[in-house]
């Protein structure tokens, strides 16, 4: 997960932050506070992290690779509210009793976004691209929190209302949104495939890491489209996807179709901007590099 | 990018490398372990000094376990929730000197059996004249484990049958048959209970009993009146059984004191074990709970508090499914041992293994996890286990059984199983909302482990070297000399499956000491004593247990191994009582039959 608002115009990016930039919800430093507030919730009143050793360690390792990286390859150092989400979002969601696998996933969803990158932009979701390398690789070492959190309905419809809140605020509601309708239409439709019950299908989504998932992974700015039909079309393309996955009765099934339909939506509109710079005239490089976007984040 | 392709070539290496390393060196890890297959007996004898064979029907005992079959609104997860049931306990219920076995079985109307132990490696089961088999009627319910104790101190263990149903007590008529005396203890019409153990808690001399409740005790699995009777969580729940504990009043009557002493929880409880970990000469209780976190009740002069955060053991949520106590690194402490779930790409609980740290000690007593240091993380599905020196070298050794449904071997219900576990409360506490079984397996098929100690910090498994090769459903693991030869042979309980006895071949050289204790002050089995052995310039800790690991009991007479040409230099036994005895001049490969000061 990269941050969700991190979508700064340029202008404002040269301003010294103001008070009233840092007392809003139009910060950048939103996403992290509220990711941090949930796993404290989450940690304080039900124990959900394997330690906090090994959440400390992927949040320690990102920071630090984001840090080098940015120094060698964009020659300043980066604010690394980005790389924190990665780390806490590694740290939170990570299950293993060894530690290395944490500093590793983190590691390889930082560096992913400096190594996996077209014209500038880097395509993949970077916790999302982590996590997902990790689980298919080594399953006897890791899994994913599927099970902890409680599983209390107050937990769960207070994180929803902040997260949406938040999405809402940073404008990316319509993604979430569209997600979480895709979803349970679609669960519906798999329910009536398989001959289960509807509930079952609907589980996963009432389950913590798909909290995790619809507010910060699958919202990532830096690696979904930008005009917003676009961003509904990936959102409820991932849920097709993910049912199909499902069908086959593949666990993560959502990471994986993240995996997949972010970086095919991101090449597609970077073919379409190519396609529309050319009739009009304008470099590609001039699209491709616009702040915001272009450099890791 | 500002640096060139030089510096972007060397970062798109190391982003490879690091993805590729841990790959390649798990797969080698993965193919090393496939290529340490079985091996025969001479070259497992000459390589590890002990080898298993499973003598079960060359002994006699053919013994099938029979799983439960609940109300039809349970038809679709009848897998699931009839999963446990199969368990092992050793006693020597005619006092004849030679270990016992009594095995439970779970379908309504299948028979429970006792082999007695007929000295010449055969055995025969006398649980229909004894009046302890059909113990499985309906509208009783059905066994779920069974612990050995004497309550009456007159010289004969009694049997508690743990049940879903009605909990049965029996009383050893002096080896000539059982007893049911359950109404005049008192014990409550119905339990859903997975553990209990016999201890003293209040060091009066006499056996008390404490029971752990699996299901709600309202629920009566053959008659539903809801199916929403699941968890309400799978790693939080606190919607399961009761606690019991039952004090014993010495006329064969009992008083439920839990909440009195201080033990009030309704986590789902799968296994418990007691010992003093303080050191205040008071049990200490160990509850390993499913779908949540351990407990540990500290001991306090007979009143108890839970101290599992405190300790460190009660703080990460998992699926506990055993308690053993085995001083691994011969210290004369306590380790403890949980299970838990495995299984790659879902849930990579791991098993623990709760170490005291240096340094604490008494209340301050912590807990650390060194599973995976020592290499007794990983099982699979894991159950049962037991502590024991296998091949005699003076280290404790860990047999651990493994595998939870074996169905259909090419079709896993573990992404449905995932999908709702993950889910509300409302969700996967209902047992409508779960997707039916389907004939498919969930961890099925499984290897039992057994981890040799190498003394220095290290188990390896030898499992399949040394003749545990079976991939039943295990549950229940036990351990008794049962030839009286100073070998520890393994018994194992599977669900669904056979009972295996696992005779045990030692290398000669490798000496044992054994003891077998009597309290006069404290109860007369000795439960709750503890010996220290001194020998060679180390400690080993063994204590007498009424009922641990899961749904099972050890022998009550103590094993130690010593290895090669050992000096003793003496056993100092704790009573219960609180009488401390040492014994001096002792010589290997003897059974010590020691009474406790008048």
């Amino acid at each position: 997960m990269s941050n969700p608002a991190v979508a700064i115009p340029a202008q404002q990016r040269v301003k010294p932050p103001s008070l009233k930039s840092w007392l809003t919800l139009n910060n950048r430093y939103v996403p992290p506070v509220f990711i941090t507030l949930i796993l404290l919730a989450g940690q304080l009143s039900y124990g959900i992290l394997e330690s906090y050793e090994r959440t400390l360690l992927a949040i320690g390792t990102a920071i630090v690779i984001e840090l080098v990286l940015g120094r060698i390859f964009l020659g300043k150092w980066l604010n690394v509210a980005s790389a924190y989400i990665t780390g806490i979002s590694v740290g939170i969601l990570l299950r293993s009793p060894a530690f290395w696998p944490y500093a590793a996933c983190a590691a390889i969803a930082i560096m992913s976004k400096y190594v996996l990158r077209f014209r500038g932009r880097h395509l993949f979701n970077p916790s999302n691209f982590g996590i997902s390398v990790v689980l298919f690789l080594l399953p006897a070492t890791v899994a994913m929190l599927s099970i902890q959190w409680g599983n209390n309905m107050w937990s769960l419809i207070t994180i929803w209302i902040l997260g949406a809140i938040i999405i809402w605020r940073v404008n990316r509601f319509n993604i979430t949104l569209t997600y979480v309708v895709s979803f349970l239409v679609l669960a519906v439709i798999r329910a009536h495939i398989i001959h289960e019950p509807v509930l079952s299908e609907i589980s996963p989504l009432t389950g913590p890491e798909y909290q995790l998932f619809i507010f910060f992974m699958i919202t990532d700015p830096k690696t979904t489209v930008r005009s917003k039909k676009g961003q509904c079309l990936v959102a409820f393309l991932v849920a097709l996807l993910e049912m199909f996955f499902r069908l086959d009765q593949s666990v993560y099934a959502e990471l994986y179709a993240l995996f997949w339909i972010g970086p095919i939506a991101l090449l597609i509109e970077m073919w379409l901007d190519a396609r529309r710079a050319k009739l009009a005239g304008t470099p590609t490089s001039a699209i491709a590099t616009s702040p915001g976007i272009a450099q890791p984040s | 990018m500002k640096r060139g392709p030089i510096a972007r070539i060397i970062l798109a290496l190391l982003f490879v490398a690091l993805i590729a390393v841990p790959v390649i060196v798990s797969r080698i890890a993965a193919k090393r372990k496939a290529a340490a297959g079985e091996l025969n007996e001479k070259a497992a004898m000459a390589r590890y000094g002990f080898y298993f064979t499973d003598v079960s029907k060359q002994a006699g005992v053919h013994f099938i376990h029979e799983a439960p079959k609940f109300d039809p609104k349970l038809a679709a997860i009848m897998p699931e929730v009839a999963s446990m049931g199969a368990s092992v306990s050793i006693v020597d219920y005619n006092r004849d000197g030679w270990p016992d076995i009594y095995v439970t079985n779970s379908r309504i109307g299948s028979m429970n059996a006792l082999y007695r132990n007929n000295h010449d490696g055969t055995f025969t089961d006398v649980a229909p004249e004894l009046g302890i088999a059909d113990v499985n009627k309906p509208g009783t319910g059905v066994s779920m484990g069974a612990v050995w104790g004497d309550y009456d101190n007159d010289g004969y263990p009694d049997l508690y049958l743990i049940k879903w149903g009605k909990p049965m007590l029996f009383h050893n008529d002096h080896g000539h048959g059982f007893t049911d005396v359950t109404a005049k203890a008192g014990l409550p019409k119905w339990i859903n209970a997975s553990t209990a153990l016999w201890f003293d808690y209040d060091r009066d001399g006499k056996l008390d009993l404490f029971v752990g409740g699996y299901y709600n005790e309202n629920i009566d699995l053959w008659d539903l009146k809801t199916t929403k009777i699941m968890p309400d969580s799978f790693e939080y729940a606190d919607n399961g059984g009761r606690k019991y504990l039952f004090h014993n009043l010495g006329d064969g009557r009992f008083q439920e004191v839990s909440a009195q002493v201080g033990i009030k929880s309704r986590r789902w409880a799968l296994a418990s074990g007691a010992a003093d970990l303080t050191g205040n000469g008071y049990p200490d209780l160990f509850i390993a709970n499913d779908y949540g976190v351990s407990e540990l009740y500290l001991n306090d002069h007979g009143h108890f508090h839970e101290a599992g955060e405190q300790t460190g053991v009660g703080f990460a949520p998992k699926s506990g499914m055993n308690v053993a106590f085995g001083d691994i690194f011969n210290q004369g402490k306590f380790s403890i041992y949980v299970s838990n779930i495995s299984e790659p790409g879902i849930l990579i609980q791991g098993n623990n293994m709760w170490v005291p740290e240096d340094g604490t000690s008494g209340n301050a007593l912590h807990y650390e996890n060194l599973a995976r240091d020592l290499g007794v993380e990983l099982g699979g599905w894991s159950f049962g286990a037991q502590f024991g020196d296998f091949n005699n070298d003076g280290n404790l050794d860990l047999f651990l059984a493994n595998g939870y449904i074996s169905l259909d071997r090419n079709r896993s219900y573990w992404y449905d199983f995932a999908k709702v576990a993950g889910g509300n409360s409302s969700i996967i506490g209902d047992a409508k909302n779960w997707p039916a079984f389907d004939g498919r397996s969930l961890s099925g098929y499984q290897q039992k482990r057994v981890w040799i100690n190498d003394g220095a910090g290290k188990f390896e498994d030898v499992a399949r070297a040394v003749g545990v090769t079976d991939t039943h459903d295990g549950r229940s693991v036990a351990v008794a000399d049962l030839w009286n030869n100073g070998a520890l042979d393994v018994v194992v309980a599977n669900q669904n499956g056979p009972l295996l006895i696992y005779k045990n071949h030692v290398d000669p050289a490798e000496k044992w000491i054994e003891f077998s204790l009597e309290g006069t002050k404290s109860n007369r089995d000795a439960i709750g004593a503890e010996v220290t052995l001194y020998w060679n310039g180390q400690e080993q800790i063994q204590e007498v247990e009424g009922g641990n690991g899961f749904a099972a009991q050890n022998d009550l007479r103590l094993h130690f191994g010593l290895g090669k040409h050992p000096k003793i230099e003496k056993a100092v036994i704790h009573w219960p009582s609180g009488t401390v005895q040492t014994l001096d001049n002792l010589t290997p490969d003897k059974l010590y039959h020691v009474k406790e000061p008048e």
